[in-house]
C-alpha cells in the first residue's frame, strides 16, 4: 500500500471529499436544483431551451406496460443508447452499437435477446439504478458517432470530456476513454483511463488508469501524449453555458465531440468527483479559491469567462 | 467565519452540557460512574422472642426512621403464621405483627440494610418539645435538687448542663447523693433524662445499636437526647460526648416504647449484625426514589420498555463509528447505517456465530440471486422472493444449528431480514456490474464497521453510562456536528491520490 502525506497533499492543492461537500457543494449548489442534473430528461429539455445541442432522444419509456411494446419502437433501429434517467455514475446505461438478426450488440460486443432489454428496462423503471431507489423512467437516444480524432482510442465506448465548471468558469477538464476493463464505460474506479487536458490548449498533459500513471492506452498501446481536442475553447465555452442554465455554481459536464454534430451535451453531474485531480496531476483547490476570490459583479459572458480561463489557468 | 464560530461554540456546549449533567447525576444519585461497582451496607437482623399466652397477640416494634448517617435500603419482616405491616403513629414508624391465636415460644424477625452516607439530611423535627414532670421520691428529689444545683453552678446552656450532669454521675468514687439516685435501680440514661427534664430541659432516651460486622445478640445501647437550640442532640450517658458517633445506628428516637407486645411474656429483643456487598447501581436507584433525576429518569419506565432504551442508547455509539468510518477513514459500506443493524444483532447472537451467520446467509443469499436473475421479474418482486428465501434459510440454518446442539442458531432471527435482502440484491448487482471486487470492498467495510461498532457496544462501561447517564448521548452527538464539519482529507484518499506523488 503506497501513501502519501496529508501535508504534501495539500501542498499540491488537492481537493478531498470532505471539503467538496461542505465547501463548494453545499454552499453553491442549491438543493432545489438538484433534480435538473439527476434527472436526465431534464437536463435535456433544460438544454433544448437554452439551444445547448444533446444527443437525439428517439422515445422515453415511463410505464411497465410500455415495455411490452418495445420490440416495434426498436425495430427500425440499428444502434441506440439506453439510459434510466435517474442513474448516477454510468449506472444502467446500455450501448447498443449494432444488431445482429435478432440479437442487439453491446459496445462490448455481448450479444443481448430482446428479453435481455426488456429485463433490463424493467429493472431501470423499478428505480434498481436510481438515486434511492426511487422508480425511474427509460430514455432511448441516439447513439453518438465520435469524432475520428480518438481513433484508437477508445475501446468499446464513447470517450467523452468532463469539464468542471465553477461559477461559470470552466476550472479543470480531463478526457474520459473506455477500455476493456471498464467494459466500455467511462467511469475511472471502472477502469477507464482519465488524461488530464491543459485548459489552454486542450492538449494531454497526465494521464492515469486505476490511479496510476500510464503513458498509452492499455488495449490499443497508442501514446497518449499526442492527444490534442479540436475546436477546444468552442467546447469550454459550450461547458459553460452548461452552468448558466442550471444555476448551480458547482458542476461536472460530461461532452462529446460528435463526428457529424459537433459538441454536445452527454450529462450533468452535481456532484462531480475528485479523480480529475489525479487525472492532470494537479490540484482543483487553487483554480477553485482564485474563482471564489474574483470580485467582478457585473454580467461576464461565457466567453470573456473561457478567455480568462484559458488565460489564468495556462500551461506555462 | 463567524458562522464556525458559533457552530464550533455550539458543538462545545452541547458536550459540556452533556458532561455537567452526567455528573450532577453522579454527584446527586451516586449512581456509580463504572459498572459493578459495589457498596457495602449492613444488614441488621431484629429478633423478638417472647412467650405467647394463647390469646391474640399483636406485637408493636419501633423501626428505624430518621437516622442520622445512615439510609433505609431495604426491610423485611420474617415471621410465618403473622401478619406484618407497618404502621406510622404521629410520626413513629412502628412493625406491627399480628396474630389470632399464639402458644409457647414465638420468634419474629424484622430484617433491614442500611446504607452509610457522608451527610445526614435533616428532616423536619416536630414541635418544639417541653421538658415532662418527674416524679421522685421525697429522698430521690433532694439529692436530684443537690446534684442540678452543682451542675448548674459550673454550666452555662443546656448542653454545658448535660455534660456536667454525666460527669458527676460518673465520678470513679460516686458522691452520696449520686449514689443514692443510682441505687434507685434506674440506668444512667433514664435517671439522666429525669434530671434534664427536671431541670427544665427537654430529653429523652435514645436506643442505638453499634454495628460491627458479625454480631449476635446484641442489645440496643441507650443514648441521652436533649432538645436546645431548635435541635435534638445526642450525648453519651457514659462519656458525655456529644454527637451520634460513626458507627452507631439510632434505632428507636421518642415515640412509644420500644417494643410492646400483647397476649405474650418475657419479651426481648435481640440484634445481630452483618455487613454486606451490594451493587452500587441498585442501592443508588433505591435511595433517591424521590429525586429530581429519578423521577424523569428512564428506570421509572416498565423494565420491558427500559430494555428497549438499553439498545436504543447504544446507537447514538454506532453512529458515531459510522461517521468516523465513512468521513474520516473513508471506508465504503453497503447502505449508510446498515453496519448498526448488523451491530446490533451481534449484540443478541455474540460476535463469532453472529459473524458466522451473516455471512453464510449473505453468501447462501447471492447464491439463490444469480438463479433468480434468469427469472424475468421485477425488482420490487425480486426483493419480496429474497426476503421470503433469507427467512427460509434463517429458518433452516436455526434448525440445523439446534439438531447439531447450537442454541445460537435460533438467535440469527435477530437480523433484520428485509436488510438483509435488500443487501443481497444491491450486493449482487454490485457484482453483475462491477465485479466481484467491489462486492469485497463494501461487503468487507460494513461487516468492519459493523464488528468495531459491536465491540463498542458490547462494553460494559459504555453499555452503563449510555443507559444510566443517558445525557452522555449529548457528547456523542456533539461528536457527530463536530465530525460533520470536517472538511480535511480521509485517511483513504491519503491511497487514492498516491499518484500525485510521483508528479
Amino acid at each position: 500500500m503506497a501513501w502519501i502525506g496529508p501535508r504534501k497533499l495539500s501542498g499540491l492543492g488537492m481537493l478531498g471529499m470532505n471539503s467538496r461537500n461542505l465547501e463548494f457543494i453545499g454552499r453553491y449548489n442549491d438543493r432545489r436544483l438538484y433534480p435538473l442534473v439527476d434527472n436526465k430528461l431534464k437536463t435535456k429539455m433544460l438544454a433544448q431551451e437554452h439551444g445547448v445541442p444533446t444527443p437525439g432522444l428517439q422515445f422515453v419509456v415511463r410505464e411497465q406496460h410500455q415495455i411490452r411494446h418495445i420490440e416495434r419502437q426498436l425495430s427500425e433501429r440499428e444502434s441506440f443508447v439506453l439510459k434510466p434517467a435517474k442513474g448516477s455514475g454510468g449506472k444502467g446505461i446500455l450501448v447498443i452499437v449494432r444488431r445482429k438478426g435478432d440479437h442487439f450488440i453491446k459496445s462490448s460486443g455481448e450479444l443481448l435477446t430482446l428479453a435481455d432489454i426488456r429485463r433490463h428496462m424493467s429493472n431501470c423503471l423499478a428505480g434498481l439504478y436510481s438515486l434511492g431507489g426511487t422508480p425511474d423512467i427509460v430514455l432511448i437516444e441516439d447513439l453518438i458517432a465520435f469524432d475520428d480524432c480518438f481513433a484508437g482510442y477508445s475501446h468499446e465506448g464513447v470517450p467523452d470530456i468532463r469539464i468542471i465548471v465553477f461559477r461559470g468558469f470552466p476550472v479543470m477538464a480531463m478526457l474520459r476513454l473506455a477500455t476493456h476493463a471498464s467494459d466500455g464505460k467511462a467511469n475511472l474506479h471502472q477502469g477507464a483511463v482519465g488524461v488530464g487536458l491543459a485548459m489552454d490548449t486542450g492538449r494531454c498533459l497526465n494521464a492515469v488508469q486505476f490511479s496510476q500513471r500510464i503513458h498509452t492506452h492499455p488495449d490499443t498501446d497508442n501514446p497518449l501524449s499526442e492527444i490534442s481536442i479540436p475546436n477546444w475553447r468552442e467546447l469550454l465555452i459550450l461547458a459553460a453555458h452548461c452552468c448558466d442554465m442550471t444555476g448551480l455554481g458547482y458542476i461536472g459536464t460530461d461532452l462529446v465531440l460528435d463526428k457529424h454534430l459537433g459538441p454536445q451535451l452527454l450529462e450533468l453531474n452535481a456532484r462531480p468527483g475528485l479523480a480529475i485531480q489525479i487525472a492532470n496531476g494537479r490540484g482543483l483547490l487553487p483554480r477553485l479559491r482564485k474563482i471564489e476570490g474574483l470580485r467582478e459583479k457585473r454580467k461576464v459572458t461565457a466567453e470573456q469567462r473561457v478567455d480568462y480561463v484559458m488565460k489564468e489557468f495556462a500551461e506555462a | 467565519m463567524t458562522k464556525r464560530i458559533t457552530f464550533y461554540a455550539m458543538v462545545v456546549m452541547i458536550a459540556t452540557i452533556g458532561f455537567l449533567v452526567a455528573a450532577l447525576r453522579h454527584f446527586e444519585t451516586g449512581i456509580p460512574l463504572f459498572p459493578g461497582q459495589e457498596r457495602s451496607v449492613w444488614l441488621v437482623e431484629a429478633r423478638i422472642d417472647f412467650r405467647a399466652t394463647g390469646d391474640a397477640v399483636t406485637v408493636s416494634f419501633s423501626l428505624p426512621e430518621q437516622l442520622p448517617g445512615f439510609d433505609l435500603y431495604q426491610e423485611q419482616a420474617a415471621s410465618p403464621g403473622y401478619g406484618f405491616s407497618i404502621v406510622t403513629e404521629n410520626g413513629d414508624r412502628r412493625g406491627e405483627w399480628t396474630k389470632r391465636e399464639a402458644q409457647g415460644e414465638q420468634s419474629l424477625y424484622y430484617t433491614a440494610q442500611f446504607a452509610e452516607v457522608a451527610e445526614s439530611v435533616h428532616h423536619a423535627e416536630g414541635p418544639t418539645p417541653r421538658a415532662v414532670s418527674v416524679y421522685w421520691d421525697d429522698a430521690q428529689n433532694t439529692a436530684a435538687q443537690q446534684l442540678l444545683t452543682r451542675a448548674s453552678t459550673t454550666s452555662s446552656s443546656p448542653h454545658s448542663l448535660a455534660r456536667e450532669l454525666i460527669k458527676l454521675l460518673n465520678q470513679s468514687v460516686p458522691d452520696q447523693n449520686t449514689a443514692l439516685l443510682l441505687a434507685g435501680g434506674e440506668g444512667r440514661a433514664e435517671l439522666l433524662s429525669k434530671l434534664l427534664n427536671q431541670a427544665g430541659v427537654p430529653a429523652r432516651i435514645v436506643m442505638g445499636l453499634h454495628l460491627e460486622d458479625a454480631r449476635r445478640r446484641q442489645q440496643l445501647v441507650p443514648m441521652i437526647e436533649i432538645h436546645a437550640e431548635e435541635k435534638w442532640t445526642v450525648f453519651n450517658p457514659k462519656t458525655g460526648e456529644p454527637g451520634v458517633p460513626s458507627d452507631l445506628l439510632l434505632w428507636h428516637r421518642g415515640g412509644k416504647s420500644l417494643l410492646d407486645v400483647t397476649g405474650g411474656r418475657r419479651s426481648r429483643v435481640s440484634f445481630s449484625i452483618v455487613r454486606q456487598q451490594v451493587p452500587a447501581l441498585q442501592l443508588a436507584r433505591a435511595q433517591n426514589s424521590d429525586n429530581i433525576f429519578s423521577s424523569i429518569g428512564i428506570h421509572r419506565l416498565p423494565v420491558e420498555e427500559q430494555s428497549m432504551f438499553k439498545l436504543l442508547f447504544l446507537l447514538p455509539l454506532g453512529a458515531v463509528v459510522v461517521v468516523f468510518m465513512r468521513v474520516l477513514v473513508g471506508l465504503q459500506t453497503a447502505g449508510t447505517f446498515m453496519p448498526i443493524l448488523i451491530a446490533l444483532a451481534f449484540l443478541q447472537t455474540s460476535l463469532l456465530p453472529g459473524l458466522i451467520s451473516f455471512v453464510s446467509v449473505v453468501g447462501i443469499g447471492l447464491l439463490l440471486r444469480s438463479y433468480l436473475s434468469r427469472l424475468n421479474l421485477l425488482l420490487v418482486a425480486r426483493i419480496a422472493t429474497l426476503l421470503v428465501l433469507v427467512i427460509f434459510i434463517i429458518s433452516a440454518m436455526s434448525v440445523i444449528g439446534y439438531q447439531m446442539g447450537y442454541s445460537t442458531g435460533m438467535t440469527i432471527t435477530f437480523f433484520p431480514m428485509i436488510i438483509i435482502a435488500w443487501t443481497i440484491e444491491r450486493m449482487s448487482i454490485l457484482w453483475e456490474e462491477e465485479g466481484p471486487h467491489e462486492v469485497l470492498i463494501q461487503g468487507g467495510g460494513s461487516l468492519f464497521v459493523a464488528v468495531i461498532a459491536y465491540l463498542l457496544m458490547d462494553m460494559p462501561l459504555l453499555g452503563h453510562l449510555t443507559f444510566n447517564f443517558p445525557e452522555v448521548n449529548l457528547i456523542l452527538l456533539a461528536a457527530i456536528l463536530g465530525m460533520g464539519q470536517y472538511t480535511g482529507y480521509k485517511l483513504s484518499e491519503l491511497h487514492r491520490f498516491r499518484a500525485m506523488d510521483e508528479g
